[in-house]
């Protein structure tokens, strides 16, 4: 069974946050709460539904994760970069960024997009 | 330039507060996003990967001092210190927070700006190109038109729901089209008949997209006091006939594909014999009256080339590379046009910190009578420096660093915000530009290529227009990986062409070496003078295809 997270963007701000352990929303995918069963999952669906209409958060929706170095990462590629990005502009970028997801320029022109490309 | 009269600033104000309304209404909850979405839209507030995303009209790309410094200070105030130009001649802001976009949209209203009609299937902002006014090679100022066509578009109850979005671009240059006017929903080149009368040719049915077209002349000649009411016929005809079933089939371009150029300029010349000499005759007065606000500025009785100007050049190889690279020729003598490139080695392009807007300001104020110029090619451009002020106006660039002489050259690259940002997007395009743009870092390097443009998307909805690239570059998404497929002979100008595919598509790892082959492989068989877009239409695609795909090579 895959895990899964609930994630959406906040009302306020639009910043990408998910549905987290306490009932509560974080920017922090590691403080998410796990559905590790369809049941659980659509609980989550059925939280986010009620915290979409208390306009805490936009259009929320279940998205894959794997544990990753004691971490959550989500499974697509667009959704690692919803979760640590954006990749470029490292000086306006986030700090709780994991290893996995390394940003910025990498030397000598080299293109290493690792973290996102796999 | 021209400014906001009683009804211009009323109509700007009170948009301002309705939208106010709106947002405290969906932050209530008494609006639903579903029903917001379409209300922000028309306010140019998006909804992105990471945040809301603010777009701010520049109508025909034109700022003053005042105006830039006002978007430095919504920079540094309301978002995180960086605004980004974009190839429709607006600015996005990438993080505002919901509850200050009211108060941003008053600030762009208090020196005469605001977002409307930037998003949303309307008449969007109406671009021209950057050196209007101040290019030799020029019939007339194309800002005036621009302008006439803005004050008609905005909140036209006619046109608030089109199919599909709609896209007007006007140059006035002969010859030169820097302003991908083939390429647009409508482009428009002002010219001279034989009469000697001035009006404008008519193309209709350009756009990129998932279906790139080069558009089509419907007409050669529309009278000035015909021009809206020619527009009219036209946007009727596509707000009648255009497809509103498929999103994707939506565009004017498709209609005109579909209806056939003959049949869809029939049925706009049919149009135009109602809209013709109705109240949206455009009255000479009216015209003077607005081109006054155009009208050039007192030029100094200057001579080209000032002992001062040559003395540096001769002294000064880097500044002499700016000079040769990113200066262009002013139709008043001893004055120039000063491209700023936004493109330095490895940063985002068309990205600007808001200490560099308030500096770009200080210097447009000093060295070009106040005139600042955004570019489709997410550039900027001082309309009007003297020669003579060259050296201290580059040496004010080079203290921000943004002195980059790299104008369309391989390093000067458009490229969409991708999936670092958009939503919509398949793949990252920012990574790949910083990437390629370090690759090709050393300007010796690039003037060797010589002319190369390069632009990425990362998706094809194509905002970074890769089709019209010489070497175009689409991020694509395969099986969860950022896959980037190369097209060769893509053109946005005066000689406009699509760019073809050249092959499979290249893994995020192999994207810049690919290029690199691409240009080595021109290197290795242009004749003498050749750009690499002449190389390419003389050979083809079949020594790129060989040097990329075919290992034993």
């Amino acid at each position: 069974m895959v895990q899964q997270v609930v994630t959406g963007n906040r009302l306020s701000d639009g910043l990408v946050i998910f549905l987290g352990e306490d009932g509560g929303w974080t920017p922090k995918i590691d403080l998410a709460r796990v559905a590790g069963t369809e049941d659980e999952a659509g609980l989550l669906e059925d939280l986010a539904k009620a915290a979409e209409k208390a306009r805490l958060v936009v259009a929320p929706y279940l998205i894959e994760v794997t544990e990753d170095a004691g971490t959550l990462k989500p499974v697509r590629y667009r959704e690692r970069l919803r979760a640590y990005g954006p990749s470029v502009h490292p000086e306006f970028g986030r700090s709780d960024v994991p290893d996995h997801f390394r940003m910025g320029v990498e030397a000598a022109g080299e293109v290493d997009m690792a973290g996102v490309a796999g | 330039m021209y400014r906001y009269d009683e009804f211009d600033r009323t109509m700007v104000l009170d948009r301002v507060e309705q939208f106010r309304g709106q947002i405290a209404r969906r932050m209530a909850g008494e609006l639903s996003e579903e029903q917001f979405r379409p209300l922000r839209l028309q306010n140019g507030l998006y909804l992105q990967l990471h945040a809301y995303m603010l777009r701010v009209a520049i109508p025909y790309g034109q700022l003053n001092s005042r105006q830039m410094r006002k978007l430095a200070h919504i920079a540094r105030t309301y978002d995180k210190g960086y605004g980004h130009f974009t190839t429709r001649q607006n600015i996005q802001y990438n993080w505002p927070k919901l509850s200050q976009v009211a108060d941003i949209l008053a600030e762009l209203a208090s020196v005469e700006m605001h977002a409307i009609q930037t998003s949303g299937n309307c008449i969007r902002n109406v671009t021209a190109d950057q050196y209007a006014g101040v290019t030799a090679d020029e019939v007339e100022d194309p800002r005036i038109y621009a302008e006439i066509i803005r004050q008609w578009s905005t909140f036209h109850p006619e046109f608030s729901f089109l199919p599909r979005k709609f896209k007007i671009a006007v140059s006035g240059a002969v010859g030169a089209d820097r302003a991908a006017v083939r390429f647009h929903d409508i482009g428009l080149f002002i010219v001279r008949n034989d009469a000697g009368e001035v009006g404008f040719e008519v193309w209709v049915g350009g756009g990129l997209g998932r279906t790139p077209m080069i558009g089509k002349k419907i007409r050669d000649f529309v009278a000035k006091a015909d021009l809206l009411a020619y527009l009219e016929a036209i946007l009727r005809v596509y707000n009648l006939l255009g497809r509103r079933d498929n999103m994707f089939k939506a565009r004017i371009k498709i209609l005109v594909h579909e209806t056939g150029t003959e049949e869809f300029t029939r049925l706009v010349e049919k149009e135009f014999g109602d809209t013709q000499g109705g109240e949206l005759e455009l009255p000479a007065e009216e015209i003077q009256r607005i081109a006054a606000y155009f009208a050039p500025p007192a030029y100094e009785a200057l001579s080209d080339e000032p002992p001062a100007l040559t003395a540096r050049r001769f002294e000064d190889r880097e500044f002499n590379d700016w000079v040769r690279v990113n200066v262009a020729r002013h139709k008043a003598p001893g004055y120039a046009i000063a491209n700023i490139s936004l493109k330095p080695v490895g940063l985002p392009p068309g990205d600007v910190t808001a200490d560099q807007m308030d500096a770009v300001a200080d210097l447009a104020e000093r060295f070009s009578m106040d005139g600042i110029r955004v570019t489709h090619e997410q550039n900027l451009v001082l309309p009007d420096v003297r020669q003579d002020r060259l050296y201290d106006l580059w040496q004010g660039l080079r203290a921000i660093g943004l002195a980059d002489a790299n104008l369309d050259h391989i390093g000067d690259i458009i490229c969409c915000p991708g999936l670092d940002y958009c939503s919509l997007a398949n793949a990252r395009s920012i990574p790949v530009a910083e990437r390629i743009s370090q690759r090709f870092a050393d300007l010796s390097r690039q003037y060797d290529i010589g002319e190369l443009r390069l632009k990425i998307s990362g998706c094809i909805n194509a905002c970074g227009h890769h089709h019209v690239g010489h070497i175009g570059i689409l991020g694509v998404d395969r099986k969860d990986q950022e896959y980037y497929q190369i097209t060769l002979g893509g053109a946005p100008g005066e000689d406009a062409a699509i760019g073809a595919k050249v092959g499979a598509a290249f893994p995020a790892t192999e994207i810049v070496d690919a290029v690199e082959t691409v240009v080595n492989t021109y290197l290795a068989i242009r004749m003498p003078g050749e750009r690499f877009i002449d190389t390419y239409r003389r050979v083809g695609d079949a020594p790129f295809k060989e040097s990329l795909y075919d290992k034993a090579a």
